[in-house]
């Protein structure tokens, strides 16, 4: 077999290499830097300039790129608006994680000082005291965010597993690099590796299958082999199956969604936002391209999958979020409930759920970093005074609309947002969604969607109720403490006013969001 | 032309946020400040009303459309038919006296700042819901109100406060919810693009009888628990004894005519076809809802409970009114949610005053106060036969011509619903007998009347009553033009044309 290799348009990967290389850039720092505050400053730097620069880059783009979009890479990558509508979105996240990375609270990070020291052990204490940090966690985090970026350009079922790959390995790591509760991280880290590398192999089994029968692994391919006829071949079915079964992994919907909780709860909360919004963007814009470029033919048979998913996504996610006592947990249950209202509007296989869907990620990921920066703020005091873990019970929070009015203030905005309350992000998200499903007769669906919405918002009223309408308990003033760190104050400002703007005015991003509905096969 | 309902609905939204925002040193004044708020819009929606044209009552009038979300068809579009104005009126009316009426509620005047802030964002609110004239911006704000409101019971209610504040919140939601499915069906059904949302594109539209009946159920499932109606009434009792009687008067006075306002103006001329499909139920319910509230109202020691369940009856008068589709009686159900909400404002106001003075609403702990406090005692008593109609008030025009409006589309029921008037008699004075005559109860003798201020309160409330129950032709008028489009529009085409008389 002749190999030839495809020509590359570098400038369409612009936004992918600038981060891709600035992680270089930071091992390169990491290997040749001693000292530890120098590093942790070259490497936010780094970090913060590269994804802002990949934001612009990605704008500039949107200027160049027409309609018709870019082949990359042959037929392995396209650039088309879809792509670059969701790489700045991912590029946005990935600013304000990076914040959320580099944030500190009397001088120390939420990471761990020594990721291989075992918890508990000697050499923990050691690297404690000598002040070591591991900075790594940027480019690990610069990995990641170019892994995404790139997910949003492939359209060939073999590269969607490796860039899948690039981008779940430097996640795994960030995991399991969590400061304190080292163990719960671990093995949060543990068990989202091995659900995920089994997801992935999962998915490549399917798409083995499924070039069984299309021999093909381009989506383009795979659609012409569609459209010349398919007669339910249970050879296909059973590969495009397993190949969704990765991709919902990586959104987290039911029944695939088993590692979110535990990976939210035991990730540092930086990581834990940054990989809620941003992996769930991504996931969903590569389940977006894979099901309406090569899979279109395939729409009817695969409706009802994707509604059997998306009711139980809603369904579960909103029912266990209902008892969860842990902020980060009910966080983590309330981001399946969301999968499963992008999954309500991706199934009516309409160019405007391709609107929809960024749109939403987008007001869902700005309200989800903001609130986990909150909970990075919201920390347990020790009895000596210093400064404990983060306090997620949710008991811990109560009254701490008195405490901290700002802070409980704009954690509703995010939390109405989520409800889906008017005049919040949220709601235009979630309306656009509704309608791009009820435009193609899915108002089943969406009725279901609407009552776990109306049952969501009970767990986030609760909360509501918990910071304003609660006394604050007497011995909470001192075991629980609020800081303000600048980094995390920057994502919450940002989160607000985003959140506040797209509820309120959306009109320039809805236009935007509708230019962005093309996908070039 | 002078945009009025923008300017009323921005001026309150800016004192809710000058009234938070002021410096901690100028709090004292705070109060004069959010009463000049809701006075100034009240002098703007009077000077309004004064250049409201009634002779063309059934045309929008003040009409603003201005682009908001072309992108989903959502526009800023105002503008007020006659029934849309006089419950703007009733709102602005009403607000002033509530803020009045709570003037010394709290001492900490941070938490003053609050409320008051609450209560004229809620004020903000409710004249965008009766001037939409698009659909998104009439849920968006039928939504976004539920905010404030859920602050204002949870925060500054009594004992059960938060469940109350949740109970409101999650019913609400639910009907809020379901109704925006049928939103956005009917958008997509609707001639789409950048107006899509407006009203009148949305009317006459040819649905198909599924469909059509599908959203209505969406629509009138919301402003049912909005009105509420029995079954779904359930967290009106809870409210009303929890929260205080200022944000009761207003919950109850004027923002669940928003759930009548909406079958008005929405159910019936955008589903004439489903309205009269779903009439047999809805009138066989508002019956029930006339008894069953009447029943429990009488079965009540728990006065703020109890003018929470008259309220249920009333409800139940007006959606008997509603859907019978005759002029007489749509007309006398729109001018009862105007009677309603002076009647029932003015009772909770009263009802709050003497529980500022009683530390209780429980009826067992009063007794002879006629003699302590005369004044209180006789606006309670003016106050309480309006609401159970008494000639020469205005609810009991309304009332009258709901029920004889009705009686040709609804015979049984009308005749089952004056059993529910009867017992209002009932409820009424009993309360009364029990609060204010007879010996006074230990602990009473020192009860203090009414305070200027306090008559300030009920004052022009029962004027308005008065005013309105010997001259009804001035708000009918208005109300005749709006109707007969409504009528119009539902009536079966060979359905025999009613005489207004």
């Amino acid at each position: 077999m002749n190999y030839r290799t495809p020509s590359i348009d570098w400038v369409a990967l612009l936004p992918v290499l600038i981060v891709l290389g600035a992680a270089m850039l930071g091992i390169l720092v990491e290997a040749f830097t001693r000292r530890a505050g120098v590093r942790r400053v070259v490497q936010t730097s780094l970090a913060v300039a590269a994804t802002v620069g990949a934001l612009v880059a990605a704008v500039i783009r949107w200027a160049v790129v027409s309609g018709d979009g870019v082949h990359v890479a042959g037929n392995y990558l396209v650039a088309d608006r879809q792509s670059l509508a969701w790489q700045a979105i991912i590029a946005l996240f990935a600013i304000l994680g990076m914040l959320l990375f580099a944030a500190r609270v009397r001088g120390e990070d939420a990471f761990a000082p020594l990721g291989s020291a075992a918890p508990g052990s000697v050499e923990e204490s050691l690297a404690l005291k000598r002040g070591m940090a591991q900075t790594e966690v940027f480019p690990l985090g610069l990995f990641a965010a170019g892994g995404m970026m790139l997910f949003t350009m492939v359209s060939d079922t073999i590269v969607l597993f490796v860039v899948l790959e690039m981008l779940s390995l430097p996640l795994y790591i960030l995991v399991g690099l969590a400061r304190r509760r080292r163990l719960m991280s671990q093995e949060a880290a543990l068990k989202y590796f091995l659900m995920g590398a089994f997801a992935s192999a999962v998915y490549l089994f399917g798409a083995a299958l499924a070039f069984g029968y299309t021999a093909a692994t381009s989506y383009a391919g795979i659609a012409a082999s569609l459209a010349a006829g398919f007669d339910r071949e249970p050879l296909l079915i059973t590969g495009v199956a397993l190949m969704l079964v990765g991709l919902l992994f990586k959104l987290g919907a039911v029944p695939f969604h088993s590692w979110t909780p535990d990976a939210y709860q035991g990730a540092p909360t930086p990581v834990t936002g940054f990989m809620a919004a941003a992996t769930k963007a991504a996931a969903a814009a590569a389940l977006a391209r894979l099901l309406y470029v090569a899979l279109y033919g395939l729409s009817w048979t695969l409706a009802p999958v994707l509604w059997t998913v998306a009711i139980a996504t809603m369904a579960l996610g909103t029912v266990v979020a209902i008892v969860q006592t842990d902020m980060k947990r009910m966080l983590a249950y309330s981001s399946i409930a969301h999968a499963g209202f992008i999954l309500v509007a991706l199934t009516s296989f309409t160019g405007d759920a391709l609107a929809a869907v960024p749109f939403y990620m987008l007001a869902y990921g700005l309200a989800t970093l903001g609130a986990f920066a909150i909970v990075s703020q919201v920390r347990e005091r020790t009895p000596d005074g210093s400064l404990g873990a983060e306090a997620t019970r949710l008991g811990q929070w109560a009254g701490l609309g008195r405490r901290a009015p700002l802070l409980a203030t704009a954690m509703a905005l995010f939390l109405l947002s989520f409800a889906g309350i008017p005049l919040t992000a949220g709601f235009i998200g979630k309306f656009v969604a509704f309608k791009a499903a009820v435009d193609a007769g899915a108002w089943p669906l969406v009725l279901v969607a609407v009552l776990a919405s109306a049952a969501a918002a009970f767990f986030y009223v609760r909360v509501l109720v918990l910071m304003f309408l609660t006394p604050v308990p007497e011995d909470l003033e001192d075991t629980v403490e609020v800081t303000w760190a600048t980094g995390p104050m920057v994502v919450v400002i940002v989160g607000v006013v985003g959140t506040f703007l797209l509820g309120v005015y959306p009109s320039a991003v809805l236009d935007l969001a509708h230019q962005a509905a093309i996908l070039v096969p | 032309m002078f945009p009025y309902l923008s300017v009323l609905v921005a001026l309150p939204a800016v004192g809710a946020v000058v009234v938070r925002a002021l410096p901690e040193a100028t709090r004292k004044t705070v109060r004069t400040v959010a009463l000049g708020f809701a006075l100034a819009e009240l002098a703007l929606a009077a000077v309004m009303a004064l250049s409201f044209d009634a002779g063309n009552a059934g045309t929008v009038q003040f009409a603003e459309t201005r682009p908001w979300i072309p992108q989903i068809g959502a526009s800023w579009a105002l503008g007020v038919t006659g029934i849309g104005l006089l419950l703007v009126l009733l709102a602005v009316v009403l607000t002033p006296l509530v803020l009045l009426a709570s003037w010394d509620d709290d001492d900490d005047p941070l938490r003053r700042a609050k409320y008051l802030a609450l209560v004229l964002a809620l004020e903000s609110f409710m004249v965008v819901i009766f001037a939409a004239r698009d659909l998104f911006l009439f849920y968006v704000a039928f939504e976004a109100m539920l905010i404030p409101l859920y602050l204002l019971i949870g925060l500054f209610g009594g004992e059960q406060r938060r469940y109350a504040a949740v109970k409101f919140l999650i019913y609400s939601l639910v009907g809020g919810l379901v109704m925006l499915v049928g939103v956005i069906a009917l958008y997509v059904a609707g001639p789409g693009g950048d107006q899509g949302f407006l009203i009148s594109h949305l009317t006459g539209l040819d649905l198909g009888t599924t469909t059509e009946r599908l959203i209505f159920v969406a629509f009138f499932f919301a402003f049912a628990v909005k009105a509420p109606m029995v079954p779904v009434h359930t967290w009106l009792p809870t409210v009303a004894q929890t929260a205080r009687p200022g944000t009761t008067a207003l919950l109850v006075a004027v923002l669940d005519k928003i759930g009548t306002f909406g079958m008005i103006t929405l159910c019936l001329p955008l589903f004439p076809n489903a309205s009269r499909w779903a009439a047999p139920v809805i009138v066989a319910l508002a019956v029930l809802a006339v008894i069953y509230g009447a029943m429990l109202a009488i079965g009540q020691q728990d006065m703020l409970r109890l003018v929470a369940y008259t309220s249920v009856s009333h409800f139940g008068v007006m959606i008997l009114g509603i859907f019978s589709f005759r002029q007489t009686a749509i007309e006398g159900a729109a001018f009862y949610m105007l009677n309603h909400g002076l009647s029932t404002g003015a009772l909770f106001l009263a009802v709050g005053f003497l529980i500022k003075r009683r530390g209780s609403a429980d009826v067992r702990d009063f007794g002879g106060l006629q003699k302590v406090v005369p004044v209180l005692a006789g606006t309670f008593l003016v106050v309480g036969l309006s609401a159970l109609a008494l000639p020469g008030l205005s609810p009991f025009v309304s009332e009258i011509m709901v029920l004889v409006g009705a009686y040709p589309a609804a015979r049984v029921g009308v005749i089952v619903a004056i059993v529910g008037v009867v017992l209002a008699a009932l409820y009424i004075l009993l309360t009364y007998q029990r609060v204010f005559t007879g010996p006074p109860k230990e602990g009473l003798e020192k009860t203090r009347d009414l305070s200027w201020r306090e008559k300030f309160v009920t004052g022009p409330l029962i004027a308005l009553m008065l005013v309105l129950g010997f001259v009804p032709g001035v708000a009918i008028s208005v109300l005749r033009a709006p109707v007969q489009d409504v009528v119009a529009a539902v009536q079966p085409a060979d359905a025999p044309t009613e005489v207004a008389p």
